[in-house]
């Protein structure tokens, strides 16, 4: 392919502005953050030496202190509010009223896009698969990561036996989709087989099947492609909470006559519930939003549609944005509870 | 009640060349309260968890009674243990804390309940029966700890270093009350501290250890008395027992201008095996007196004074063969010197440890 520098010089110095607007803003940033605390300091080490030396003993009165600080608090403050403010408030203020507007952002028209939600057919298949991926999901993948955590423990090549079942962690949801799509890939029973799972098959004398097309089936085999993602999450995570359980917490439950399963009912599950539950809690959350699994591997068809999905469909690809924000929207409600229970843990943990 | 026999134990840890544990011989006898003293890594605490079970016996055997335990898992030994930082189960109240091993064993409900608060009562721990150990002290941690011992009613009791995480006054303190509960309950106990006033004041027996090796095994009264060897005689007693390597002749070990007399057997062991002209000698702070210059004491130069209100440390140095030597005495707070005196140190006649200088043990 050709490369035209002059066609493109448009876009290169386009380039350019924005990289030296990064570098200014970034390195100002960073500037600000060498000088101004530094400054502050100075400031407080000349009232300190003439507090010392007695020049001014009655100054600084404290009352002085407090807006200076509150306001150094501010400076620091001020970044994450911008960005939460642009990126977060603002557009979800939006998604909500957009929600209440037609297809076409137009004229509003009331609760009319959440009552089609709930009365279509397609929509309410789309919200049941939804509810089957939040169930399935959390609960497969932290059983798997839990019970290779606790398999694992102190045996040998632990690590690496670790290293295995954590890597999926780190593909993308995409290429993990398209990988997996090439494990259910379907040739005609004539055809030699290119997927694992059919080759499998054929292998153990069946027939080839068209995994991804059979509802209600195919959803399941979706979320096996989330659950091998997330089960390496969950069992890092895990395995660190039960490596926390102090050694002779484990060694008095002994001497007190556990078995096994006791252990592992009563003292090893107690222990690490705050990290179990943060576990759950993130993996439902990231479930909830599913997006690109599903997107690559079937796009929605088939009866395997999800709520961001159909969301995305409906707003971009049907140009019903009144639709696809009250999907949002809908969306955005069912995480709120979750949020909450996890951050009432949290507090509880830190006041406990 | 039982008795605890170690039998030529020995524990290797794998990987290391040196047993942890050395061959340990060694009777606990019904309801006794044994305590195993060391300095660290002398394997006090590796000898208790081989009999507990959470350390393998790579030679040798152990027997509670007559029952052979040295292969056995922990719970099958019937044993109960206080661990140095309690180990209480952070996600149960002081109740099931104490409960659980009772529960395990299918104890009915009443039963538990009765014993739970027997022993919550004997040691007062009836009003933090519904909390959670993180909103105790230290010392009501430490006493769920034992309470959670007790209502097992084991035939042995093991006890690591279960009082160093207290403070000093609650120390002494609790160390009186295990004692007392030991001689209430009359269960066999071994107890591993580093603390040589914890082995000497709760004890009926005291074993010293040093790098795997049982050096002595006697009352406390024995070992403090008559040191079966260096180690012994330095480690119990506090400010450590004076012990020097001085020529020795005819007439006894020559400090300086003094003579501390020996007798013959003594003078003639001394020289056996390679004994050099030499020989150890030892004596308490608390077994020598400060005489007059003309009475043959030893010249020391005071350096410090430790006045404990009850009596006093005095630290100071003699020359001794040509090397300056540190002495430490207890003395009366009354003849108390000031540093930079000179004072004439004497060692009460017959109050003296003899070594032999090569091989370190008692002549």
């Amino acid at each position: 392919m050709n490369f035209d520098v002059a066609a493109e010089a448009d876009k290169l110095t386009m380039l350019g502005y924005g990289l030296l607007a990064f570098v200014v803003v970034v390195g100002g940033l960073l500037l600000l953050l060498d000088i101004v605390p530094s400054w502050f300091a100075r400031q407080r080490e000349q009232r300190l030496a003439m507090a010392v030396a007695g020049v001014d003993p009655a100054a600084p009165p404290p009352a002085r202190r407090k807006p200076r600080e509150w306001l150094f608090g501010l400076f620091f403050l001020l970044p994450a509010v911008l960005l939460l403010l642009v990126g977060l408030v603002v557009p979800a203020i939006r998604t909500v009223l957009l929600s209440l507007m037609d297809g076409r952002s137009e004229s509003w028209v009331g609760l009319d896009n959440y009552s089609w939600m709930f009365s279509q057919d397609e929509i309410l298949s789309v919200l049941t698969n939804t509810l089957v991926w939040v169930l399935l999901v959390p609960l497969l993948a932290t059983s798997v990561g839990l019970i290779y955590a606790v398999l694992v423990d102190r045996a040998r090549l632990e690590s690496l036996a670790k290293a295995l079942v954590f890597m999926p962690t780190a593909i993308s949801f995409v290429g993990a989709g398209i990988i997996w799509k090439f494990v259910y890939a379907y040739r005609g029973p004539e055809q030699e087989q290119i997927g694992l799972l059919n080759q499998l098959v054929v292998g153990f004398g069946g027939e080839p099947q068209q995994w991804l097309q059979n509802p209600p089936l195919n959803t399941l085999f979706l979320i096996v492609v989330m659950v091998w993602i997330q089960a390496g999450f969950a069992m890092v995570v895990l395995s660190a909470a039960i490596k926390a359980i102090p050694a002779d917490v484990v060694e008095a439950a002994r001497l007190d006559g556990v078995n096994s399963w006791q252990m592992f009912w009563r003292i090893t599950m107690p222990s690490i519930r705050p990290a179990l539950i943060v576990v759950v809690v993130t993996i439902s959350i990231a479930t909830l939003k599913l997006f690109d699994i599903v997107r690559t591997m079937t796009n929605g068809n088939y009866d395997t549609n999800v709520i961001a999905t159909e969301m995305y469909n409906q707003a971009f690809r049907y140009g019903q944005t009144g639709q696809g924000s009250a999907l949002a929207v809908f969306l955005f409600v069912l995480v709120i509870p979750i949020v909450i229970y996890q951050i009432r843990n949290l507090r509880k943990q830190r006041e406990a | 009640m039982a008795t605890v026999t170690y039998s030529k134990a020995t524990r290797i840890y794998p990987g290391t060349e040196r047993p942890a544990v050395d061959h340990l011989d060694l009777e606990i006898g019904d309801g006794e309260f044994l305590v195993l003293v060391g300095p660290s890594g002398c394997g006090k605490s590796t000898s208790l968890r081989m009999l507990a079970g959470l350390e393998d016996v790579d030679d040798g055997s152990i027997h509670i009674d007559d029952r052979d335990v040295t292969h056995l898992p922990p719970k099958s030994r019937d044993i109960a243990m206080v661990f140095q930082n309690y180990a209480l189960y952070p996600h149960m109240t002081v109740y099931e804390n104490m409960a659980f091993a009772l529960k395990l064993r299918k104890t009915s409900k009443a039963d538990i309940d009765k014993r739970v608060k027997e022993a919550a009562a004997l040691l007062q721990l009836e009003d933090y029966l519904n909390r959670k150990p993180k909103a105790l002290s230290g010392g009501q941690r430490q006493r769920v700890a034992m309470g959670r011992a007790i209502v097992r009613k084991p035939q042995v009791f093991l006890m690591d270093e279960p009082l160093s995480n207290l403070d000093a006054k609650l120390r002494v303190q609790t160390r009186t009350q295990i004692a007392a509960l030991q001689a209430n309950l009359g269960i066999t106990t071994v107890y591993v501290t580093h603390d040589q006033v914890e082995a000497m004041t709760m004890g009926h027996r005291v074993a010293v250890m040093l790098d795997g090796v049982l050096q002595q095994v006697d009352t406390p009264r024995a070992l403090y008395d008559q040191p079966s060897n260096v180690f012994v005689a330095g480690f119990m007693g506090s400010p450590a027992m004076n012990i020097k390597t001085v020529p020795v002749t005819e007439g006894g070990a020559l400090f300086a201008d003094m003579t501390v007399p020996l007798s013959r057997e003594q003078v003639a062991a001394a020289q056996a095996d390679g004994g050099d002209g030499k020989v150890t000698v030892g004596f308490r702070p608390e077994d020598c007196d400060m005489v007059s210059p003309t009475e043959g004491g030893m010249p020391v130069v005071v350096e410090l004074v430790e006045d404990l209100g009850s009596d006093a440390n005095v630290y100071g140095h003699a020359a001794l063969n040509g090397t300056n030597e540190r002495f430490v005495v207890r003395t009366d707070r009354r003849h108390m010197p000031n540093m930079g005196d000179t004072i004439f140190v004497k060692p009460r006649p017959d109050r003296h440890h003899v070594f032999h200088a090569v091989t370190g043990n008692r002549i």
